[in-house]
């Protein structure tokens, strides 16, 4: 039995819907999850009673909310609220396709670089676009530090400028990294028992164990990592904000 | 390889194309699935951002912040409720103090009055009593006086007659009172 760890992340199209250009558009195994990602977010969020004393699914979707706008509210202040809808998206998005691609046989939207730049992209567009809309060209205050000497000031500048037009290149590779490498090694370790198993039989077995038990301990780290990755995208979407609304360190 | 795709995907062969990829290409690197991709990330994240600013966070919202008035409105209940108690327990108090000053006042207005009654009563008994002693004093001395008087006589006669047997002389009247009276004051 032969270990492919990246089967995992190929893109089959389902069906073909149409043709921008010369690009076909198809439905792919990608975009069924991106939907099901909606559905399961759409089914916690409207179904959840609106009871005096929460149930379980409530509680899920109450603590959510309640977790996302006090990240917005401690990081970007109560005049990030109005990116609540945009930031709770974002995290609910990537934290729930995250968490659908650890169960086997699924596919991890995340996992592909071409979605998380969109994403960060959003984001970076969302910051630049509104920062010189709310205040204007005061915006690029943002690239000047206060209480830094006029000597290097240019230098800093510099750097500042860099920093802030790098910041979607890190902002898309840190999720879709992590997910990959993190799904890379689950595979890896979880086709070694198989391989063991099948190639020394009993023997095999048995010392598959090892692999088994590190495979499922990693299952549990990327459990964490699905969240942590999620929340990461979200508090820097948050700090990005911040910049357009209060410019000016 | 990006290249070599492209031009699979301009073909219109895009199942071909994607059979091609178990070859060993890095799928995440597919250009060939970026604008598939694209689409329909934008179609779910769209479709995502109005369920979540229409529909589900008013939703959440709504409900955390219903229970947020409810648990204010009975906080509020409860500390009125609490003041109320708190304003009846002081009328109560209250009450109780100005009862028991109104009972000492009965008391002791009703004290005092019987302690000036027994005393009105004390004093006329006593001026009672000390007008029948004046009387009785007096009764006592005119008794003793003509008691003394007729002690006097009795003496003056007994005298008269002891002198009359002793020397056979029947004395002078004068004299003899002289005597008894000399007699009676020594």
């Amino acid at each position: 039995m032969k270990i492919d760890p990246i089967h995992q992340f190929n893109v089959e199209p389902l069906f073909t819907i149409g043709r921008i250009g010369d690009h076909t558009i198809a439905f792919t195994n990608a975009s069924l999850y991106m939907f099901v990602a909606v559905g399961i977010i759409a089914l916690l969020l409207l179904t959840s009673g609106k009871q005096l004393v929460p149930g379980r699914l409530q509680s899920v979707a109450e603590l959510s909310y309640e977790f996302v706008a006090s990240m917005i509210r401690s990081t970007a202040g109560a005049d990030g609220m109005r990116f609540f809808p945009l930031i709770f998206s974002l995290f609910m998005f990537i934290c729930v396709s995250n968490l659908v691609g650890i169960v086997p046989y699924t596919f991890t939207v995340t996992s592909h670089l071409i979605v998380t730049a969109a994403l960060a992209l959003l984001v970076f567009f969302t910051v630049l676009i509104y920062g010189l809309y709310k205040n204007g060209l005061k915006f690029l205050k943002v690239f000047v530090p206060s209480g830094v000497p006029g000597y290097i000031l240019p230098l800093v500048m510099a750097i500042e400028v860099l920093s802030f037009f790098l910041r979607p290149v890190s902002h898309s590779v840190r999720l879709f990294a992590n997910m990959l490498a993190g799904h890379i090694a689950l595979k890896v370790f979880a086709g070694f028992v198989a391989m063991l198993g099948a190639s020394l039989g009993v023997v095999g077995w048995i010392g598959g164990v090892m692999p088994l038990a590190l495979a499922v301990a990693l299952t549990a780290l990327e459990l964490l990592v699905a969240f942590l990755q999620a929340y990461v995208f979200a508090i820097l979407t948050c700090i990005y904000l911040n910049d357009a609304i209060h410019p000016g360190h | 390889m990006a290249e070599s795709h492209g031009g699979a995907k301009g073909t219109g062969a895009h199942t071909e194309a994607d059979g091609g990829h178990h070859g060993g290409g890095f799928p995440p690197f597919e250009s060939s699935t970026f604008a598939s991709q694209l689409v329909s990330l934008a179609i779910a994240f769209v479709a995502l951002y109005l369920i979540v600013s229409r529909f589900a966070l008013p939703r959440v919202g709504g409900a955390i912040e219903a229970r947020q008035n409810k648990i204010e409105g009975d906080l509020a209940e409860a500390q009125k409720l609490k003041d109320q108690s708190e304003a009846a327990l002081k009328a109560y108090e209250g009450e109780l103090a100005s009862a028991r000053a109104r009972a000492q006042a009965i008391g002791n207005e009703s004290r005092e009055k019987a302690n000036a009654r027994a005393e009105a009563e004390r004093k006329a008994l006593e001026e009672q009593l000390s007008a029948k002693l004046a009387e009785a004093e007096k009764t006592i001395a005119s008794t003793r006086a003509t008691a003394m008087s007729n002690v006097r006589g009795i003496a003056a006669d007994a005298a008269g007659t002891i002198v009359q047997q002793l020397t056979g002389v029947v004395p002078d009247a004068a004299s003899v009172n002289a005597a008894v009276d000399a007699t009676l004051k020594g």
